[in-house]
């Protein structure tokens, strides 16, 4: 696994477990499907929650949240439909979050999350 | 998140608007907008302040962020709003204590490394802060010896976003802080002292030998503010006159000053240092230039023109005739209203331009016509004048065009037309004795211009060539029967009902020259000799 991978794979798990606590029930992870992938399926209330995670070791190319664009959100919401189409499941609301993992010079993480970003 | 709110001005020509700046902080893709009709250069501020506040050492707020100046509906230009941007976005970020930033006036350009660059116009914008009832205004360290010009307002002069945000944090203090000094408006001589006069150094009214009748009209015009023609083949000193005609005027009065400061502060053209000009400005646009260039215009941020550039001094067109026919009409309306209003889309920019002109042409093309002796050239005379000129190569036709580009509304707008003759060497060294310094001619003109603004207190106008025509035949007619030169060459179609107004002020303007209580037969038959050119 490359270096890359790992990092972000640590950086989804931060995200869970930021999102956990915050009173998100978690449903699903890295669910995909023909267009693309979802990091992270949760339900906050009667909310449907895509969660995109992005994870950076550095600011030097720009900061984690600056790195969703708005391309990147639509997909997003196209994704949304397809998952509850596959699951048949019922929600009130369909909310696309964003959470943006940084790792420090001295390997400490610090966790941003954006709700409704879309 | 949350909302900040700073303030700032926006210039449209030299009158400033106050704008309201408010950031607002929100959850969403990273991004800043920015709406109130921002126009390119203030658009690309997204990016200086992004860089400029990063390079500050402070965090770019991780949300969307939308900044709005209003009023929404007045286009905006420039970059001075990148300093009330930042700091607006610094507040509604949290970083700085929002309240404290909601009486502070912020003026200025950032440059990507956080420095606080200077910007146009900087004086009339600061006269706006204080006349909207700020205490306080932010410029640029470069800009604070101008901003300082307007009484009674604080001028914190920063050098960078960096000093600034720490004299914000420390609560702002009145003493200022570290990269942050603090001036007291109107603390720097009325006068502008250390300003040098805007002529040139060594120019003197004396220099001009053989010409008597010329520098008795740069006299007058100079007393009364009348428009001077100056007709005449080359080398017999109709340039060297109006040159010098800025020597005998009078320094600026303080409001005059001010005013003429903030025209050439939007024009980008003072003096580093010493910024106040308080000498009357003399310009001289070369004839190719154009119509944008002499009454203010330009895509983007209306700039003022020459015309402008010449308030409360001298326009000076050399080579009248070669000036674009469009050019020299555009200049009427600023000669009969004393400003410039300039259109543009969703704004109306105006600009004072209350100037004396100043043109001097040849008498033809070749201009190798020598004078006849006095000739008419007025209103009724340039294209009917005495065609005995030996060395002349045009034809009559020729001649006549040439001076017609002149003619018409313009010329009859213009108060005093001097013919110059070439002048033999006999006549140089006997005028020579009679020629007196600039400083003798301008102690005359003030003792005039006194006398001219105490008969005119109580009223807007300060010089005789200011006063409209209707208030002229009803406050200050001339003394009883004194009008029958001009009643007779109105009988002969020689000057026009508004010539006779001018005819009038300029008696006026002889009459406080010579010390005469009220204009007699004398001054105004001296004075229509002026209007019609045969004073030579």
């Amino acid at each position: 696994m490359n270096a890359k991978d790992i990092l972000g794979r640590r950086g989804e798990q931060l995200a869970v477990e930021h999102l956990q606590r915050a009173g998100l029930r978690i449903l699903d992870r890295n669910w995909r499907c023909a267009d693309g992938e979802i990091d992270i399926v949760a339900a906050e209330r009667r909310a449907l929650v895509v969660c995109e995670v992005k994870t950076r070791s550095g600011v030097r190319y720009g900061t984690p949240l600056e790195a969703i664009t708005r391309q990147k959100r639509n997909r997003l919401r196209r994704l949304a439909i397809r998952w509850l189409v596959a699951h048949g499941i019922l929600f009130d609301e369909i909310r696309i979050d964003v959470v943006g993992v940084l790792r420090s010079e001295s390997g400490e993480f610090s966790v941003d999350h954006v709700r409704g970003v879309g | 998140m949350a909302l900040a709110r700073t303030h700032s001005i926006a210039l449209v020509g030299v009158q400033g608007h106050h704008i309201e700046i408010e950031a607002d902080i929100e959850n969403g893709l990273v991004a800043l907008l920015l709406v109130g009709l921002p126009d390119p250069a203030l658009r690309e501020a997204r990016d200086r302040i992004r860089a400029a506040i990063i390079n500050s050492k402070e965090a770019w707020p991780q949300r969307r962020i939308t900044v709005g100046l209003s009023p929404a509906s007045l286009p905006k230009r420039g970059s001075s709003f990148d300093v009330g941007i930042a700091v607006a976005i610094l507040g509604a970020a949290e970083v700085l204590p929002a309240a404290s930033l909601a009486d502070l006036m912020f003026i200025g350009e950032l440059g990507l490394d956080g420095r606080l660059r200077p910007v146009r116009g900087v004086l009339p914008a600061v006269a706006a802060a204080a006349a909207a009832g700020f205490g306080s205004v932010v410029v640029p360290a470069d800009n604070a010896p101008e901003a300082a010009l307007v009484p009674g307002i604080r001028v914190l002069a920063a050098a960078s976003l960096g000093s600034l945000l720490g004299w914000l944090r420390g609560g702002c203090p009145a003493d200022g802080a570290a990269g942050v000094t603090v001036w007291l408006g109107g603390s720097l001589p009325p006068d502008g002292a250390g300003q040098a006069r805007a002529d040139v150094p060594g120019r003197d009214l004396a220099e001009l030998v053989g010409q008597p009748t010329a520098r008795r009209a740069a006299e007058i015009c100079a007393a009364g503010g009348h428009h001077l023609l100056l007709l005449g083949p080359p080398g017999v000193g109709k340039t060297m006159l109006a040159e010098r005609l800025p020597t005998i005027l009078p320094p600026l009065e303080a409001a005059a000053a001010l005013e003429v400061t903030a025209i050439h502060s939007v024009a980008g053209a003072l003096p580093p240092g010493g910024p106040l000009l308080s000498h009357p400005p003399f310009c001289a646009p070369h004839h190719t230039a154009t119509k944008a260039a002499i009454v203010g215009g330009g895509s983007g941020l209306i700039r003022p023109g020459a015309a402008s550039l010449a308030h409360h001094g001298c326009l000076f067109l050399d080579e009248a005739p070669e000036f674009a026919r469009d050019v020299l009409d555009a200049l009427r309306q600023p000669l009969e209203s004393g400003e410039v209003v300039v259109a543009r889309l969703g704004l109306t920019a105006r600009f004072p331009a209350r100037f004396t002109l100043l043109l001097a042409a040849n008498p033809c093309p070749c201009a190798r016509a020598a004078g006849s002796g006095p000739a008419a050239v007025g209103s009724a005379g340039l294209a009917a004048r005495p065609a005995a000129r030996a060395a002349c190569t045009c034809a009559p036709a020729a001649r006549r065009r040439y001076l017609a580009r002149l003619s018409g509304p313009l010329l009859d707008r213009v108060d005093v037309k001097v013919e110059f003759l070439p002048v033999g060497r006999a006549e140089l060294l006997s005028d020579r004795q009679f020629t007196e310094p600039s400083s003798v001619v301008a102690k005359r003109v003030e003792l005039a211009r006194e006398r001219a603004a105490f008969r005119l207190r109580g009223t807007r106008w300060r010089l005789n060539g200011e006063i409209p025509g209707s208030e002229l035949r009803r406050s200050y007619p001339p003394a009883p029967g004194a009008l029958a030169p001009l009643e007779r060459a109105m009988d002969l179609g020689e000057i026009s009902a508004r010539g006779v107004d001018r005819v009038i002020r300029l008696a006026w303007t002889v009459a406080d020259l010579t010390g005469v209580a009220r204009p007699t037969v004398t001054e105004v038959s001296y004075a229509l000799g002026l209007w019609l050119g045969a004073a030579s």
